[in-house]
């Protein structure tokens, strides 16, 4: 255990490390100063230049120069925007929250709706049923994500009006970004109707949460069909069958952990592609996440931005695929074994 | 199995809990209390002193403050605003302002001021541009754009207190315009005590990032790139109904807006393309008002370049191409042919002006005469953005570069992103530009001045960098000259002048549109500079 721990462990601090040394080595390879890529401040005069210089030790080798980045960055001094001149901690602190708000909810429709689909269309299998769920799924996998954001807001939006098309929230509310996920800032908020916010809120969710989550619902139904029909042709299910269990102990008692466990591994491949969509669905529904920031900080050429950016998001997106890879190895002791011939 | 049935509970509980939290009514009152307008951009600053884009006066001018005088929106006649009234001397070089008493600033999170607005405020407001030893002078920059380029400063001799709610301006020179220029978005009044306070605060920056002012809305706060959010100035001292909210959610795409507006996110939308004007006629709970603009779009010359020095050169380019095709191309009849700089919304308009007309045989001609050969290659510099005035520069550009070869001419367009544009510009590396001016007030002088007078060549507005001697006179004479069919008869010569000389070529005075959800009420299209938002309300 504590061995699986330390091994994960030295391989997230590795992961992380090279993507600093990524992320630093933009600030060569951006066009532009190194000084501003690196700060975001851009010198008054040439005094204060030199004195910015020596202060983050630009001045030095490479490798000084790296480790100070590190060190900069742990302490939570990220640089600012060139755009707007904010502290970028605070900025993506923002940002990030309303990403994984989004994302988080467009999994747990994945997971309420997509898993119990896969199990009916897998116990059913090769039924109407299932041919129907099964094409369905493969229909709206392979929709452009993009695409299909767009047909919902030309359908719910534009059309019906029944949903908004932009933003979190009317901005007629005054919430305070406090932790950044919108529906505890309502909890949190004062002088505030909350059911109405609430209410309003949850509009604004609606068809973003669906266009990013309908695809990885569609990939859950596939994913968890092909695992139950896997598991019911297993002979151990043929014999509790012939011992004369009912079918509802069989499902309960044999069939669903057993169609589980081989899922969890594939959602961790399912977050990046989440996270992924989630960007560019915001960029569509004027979502204030991290998605539509970076496009913001590619349009002016926001260096610092970019560069924090993107560590941001990878840390991200690792530190989640490690967490749920993790999890698989301590709830399914039985990978252990092919702990050293798989990556 | 028990699950549906438990499921449909659940989901009923939810669902009433969210439905019973608010009745209907309240649902509509809240969502009627705030305007929301959709902006095109974010502003530079909340103190339209330090900026002329209409982007900075939309958010500030109206909203935040106000001006000594205002315009009357229909007949653009000044009116008084918080200068309750007002006299001039004989000879024209003496102001006198008559303050209202009942004006209060705005109380904040940031500020809580201790007195009404007086003349302090007014002294305060105006040396702050017109006195560089002036503490806030050089705070934020130290440029004043629009009073620089009429050279305002040099021509007020002093600004006194007569007594608390009396002010004085002294002039050096007659400036029949005066009266106009006090009333244009520009000339807001701030706060002098506040300005006292941030300075012994030691912030004195934060005067124009976190505004106070005396207008119908006070500053909330303000997200870039997300919304600037605005509060009822509850002791307002005007008479009007104010909403509750304002919030300005900033959308740079124009389809964007549009798409906002019609979902209802938006009430109403700040330049809506020429493309959607259609669309928007044909939608029942839309309306788009229009209203011929006080802009003029235009092509200059770099008259300090060889061979655009010489009007002959000038004039064969400008007979060389087919306003109305441009007109109807790039401007889709949303916009009327310009003959002068004047649009017919001004009192000085000269309808029978002469104007250039499309003859390619004369212009190869007059370019021959010129010494310029076929085969010679100029630059057309398109700007990089919208205007009213200028909708699609880089259409135009293409246009008239069709046109050019013509007549022999091999023309390459360019652009850069607008600021580097504008910088590009003020150096003077162009040998021709399509761009355009919106006024800020009906007053002639807004238009001949910043755009063609010397003195507007180092503030960046005299784009084609022309100086004439015989113009400026014409301008000063103008401005001394009180009566106004005297002065009309002044600028029919200075139109005469610029036919002959032709700095630039006036192609389009666009209308200005603005789009609207048909539920606001006391919405009206303010001709002159930007939008305001004091007295419109929602219908319930």
């Amino acid at each position: 255990m504590i061995q699986i721990l330390s091994r994960y462990g030295v391989l997230f601090i590795l992961t992380l490390l090279v993507l600093t040394a990524m992320s630093f080595s933009l600030v060569y390879l951006f066009p532009g100063d190194v000084l501003e890529n690196l700060t975001g401040i851009v010198p008054q005069n040439e005094i204060q230049r030199e004195a910015l210089m020596r202060q983050f030790r630009l001045d030095q080798p490479y490798i000084v120069q790296f480790f100070y980045y590190l060190s900069s960055l742990l302490q939570g001094d990220w640089g600012y925007s060139l755009a707007s001149g904010l502290p970028l901690r605070e900025e993506i602190g923002i940002a990030m929250p309303a990403t994984i708000e989004l994302s988080a909810y467009a999994m747990l429709m994945a997971l309420f709706v997509g898993i119990p689909l896969g199990y009916y269309a897998g116990l059913k299998s090769y039924s109407t049923t299932d041919h129907t769920i099964n094409a369905l799924s493969i229909t709206t996998y392979s929709f452009p994500v993009f695409w299909l954001a767009l047909i919902l807001i030309l359908f719910f939006s534009l059309h019906l009006d029944i949903a908004p098309l932009s933003g979190r929230i009317s901005l007629l509310f005054d919430i305070k970004p406090v932790t950044g996920f919108v529906l505890i800032d309502i909890m949190l908020a004062e002088g505030i109707d909350h059911g109405l916010a609430y209410r309003d809120a949850i509009s604004h969710l609606a068809l973003p949460t669906v266009a990013i989550g309908a695809i990885t619902t569609a990939s859950m139904v596939r994913i968890t069909r092909r695992s139950v029909i896997d598991v019911i042709h297993r002979p151990y299910i043929v014999a509790a069958r012939s011992r004369g269990v009912s079918e509802w102990q069989i499902f309960f008692r044999h069939v669903l952990r057993n169609a589980l466990l081989p899922i969890l591994p594939l959602m961790a491949i399912q977050i990046t592609t989440l996270i992924t969509n989630a960007m560019i669905v915001e960029t569509l529904f004027s979502w204030p996440g991290i998605g539509s920031w970076l496009i913001q900080a590619i349009y002016q050429r926001d260096f610092p931005a970019l560069r924090v950016g993107m560590l941001a998001v990878s840390t991200l997106v690792i530190t989640l695929t490690i967490m749920v890879d993790l999890f698989n190895r301590i709830i399914d002791p039985s990978r252990e074994k092919y702990e050293r011939a798989t990556v | 199995m028990p699950v549906k049935p438990l499921f449909y509970a659940a989901f009923t509980v939810v669902m009433v809990m969210l439905v019973a939290a608010c009745s209907k009514q309240d649902e509509h009152a809240f969502y009627n209390s705030g305007l929301v307008y959709c902006s095109e951009s974010n502003p530079v600053t909340f103190n339209p002193q330090l900026d002329t884009s209409s982007t900075t006066t939309d958010a500030s001018s109206h909203q935040l403050y106000d001006r000594l005088l205002d315009f009357d929106p229909d007949s653009g006649r000044i009116i008084p605003s918080i200068a309750s009234s007002w006299l001039v001397s004989d000879d024209g070089l003496t102001y006198t302002f008559q303050l209202r008493k009942d004006v209060e600033f705005h109380t904040t999170s940031y500020f809580t001021p201790s007195r009404n607005f007086n003349a302090d405020d007014v002294i305060f407001s105006i040396d702050r541009w017109r006195l560089t030893s002036h503490p806030y002078h050089y705070v934020s920059g130290g440029r004043y754009p629009y009073f620089e380029s009429l050279g305002l400063a040099q021509n007020i001799a002093s600004v006194e207190r007569v007594n608390g709610y009396r002010v004085e301006i002294n002039l050096k020179r007659r400036d029949s315009s005066f009266l106009a220029n006090l009333a244009t978005d520009f000339s807001v009044m701030l706060s002098q005590e506040y300005g006292e306070a941030l300075l012994q605060q030691g912030l004195p920056n934060r005067i124009d990032q976190y505004p106070i002012g005396t207008g119908p809305f006070k500053f909330e706060n303000y997200r870039k790139d997300h919304y600037i959010r605005y509060q009822r100035h509850q002791t307002y001292w005007g008479e009007q109904d104010n909403a509750e909210r304002l919030i300005y959610d900033i959308t740079p795409k124009s389809s964007l807006r549009l798409a906002k507006l019609m979902t209802g996110e938006c009430d109403a939308t700040a330049f809506p393309a020429q493309t959607e004007l259609e669309v928007i006629r044909s939608r029942d709970d839309l309306l788009l008002a229009e209203k011929p603009g006080l802009n003029v779009g235009f092509w200059a010359f770099n008259t300090q370049r060889p061979p655009f020095d010489n009007p002959d050169v000038r004039r064969a380019l400008a007979a060389a191409i087919d306003k109305n095709t441009l007109l109807e191309a790039v401007y889709f009849d949303s916009a009327t042919r310009a003959k002068t700089l004047l649009p017919a919304a001004s009192w000085a308009f000269q309808n029978d002006a002469d104007d250039t007309a499309y003859n390619p045989v004369l212009a190869r001609k007059l370019l021959e005469n010129a010494g310029v050969e076929p085969g010679f290659t100029m630059t057309i510099w398109a700007m990089p953005i919208e205007r009213a005035y200028n909708p699609n520069a880089a259409k135009m550009a293409e246009l008239i570069q069709r046109y050019l070869r013509d007549v022999g001419v091999i023309a390459t367009i360019v652009s850069y992103d607008w600021a580097t544009f504008r910088r590009h510009l003020q150096e003077g590396l162009h040998d021709s530009v399509l761009i355009g001016w919106s006024a800020d007030n009906g007053d002639p002088d807004n238009f001949y001045r910043p755009l063609l007078s010397c003195g507007a060549i180092p503030s960046g507005t005299n784009r084609a960098m022309w100086c004439d001697n015989d113009y400026d006179e014409l301008l000063d004479k103008a401005l001394q000259t009180e009566d106004l069919e005297a002065r009309r008869l002044i600028y029919q010569q200075v139109n005469r002048l610029l036919y002959e000389r032709l700095p630039l070529v006036p192609i389009a005075h666009a209308y200005r549109y603005q789009a609207y959800r048909n539920e606001l009420e006391g919405m009206t299209i303010n001709p002159f500079g930007g939008v305001r938002f004091g007295g419109v309300g929602k219908s319930l």
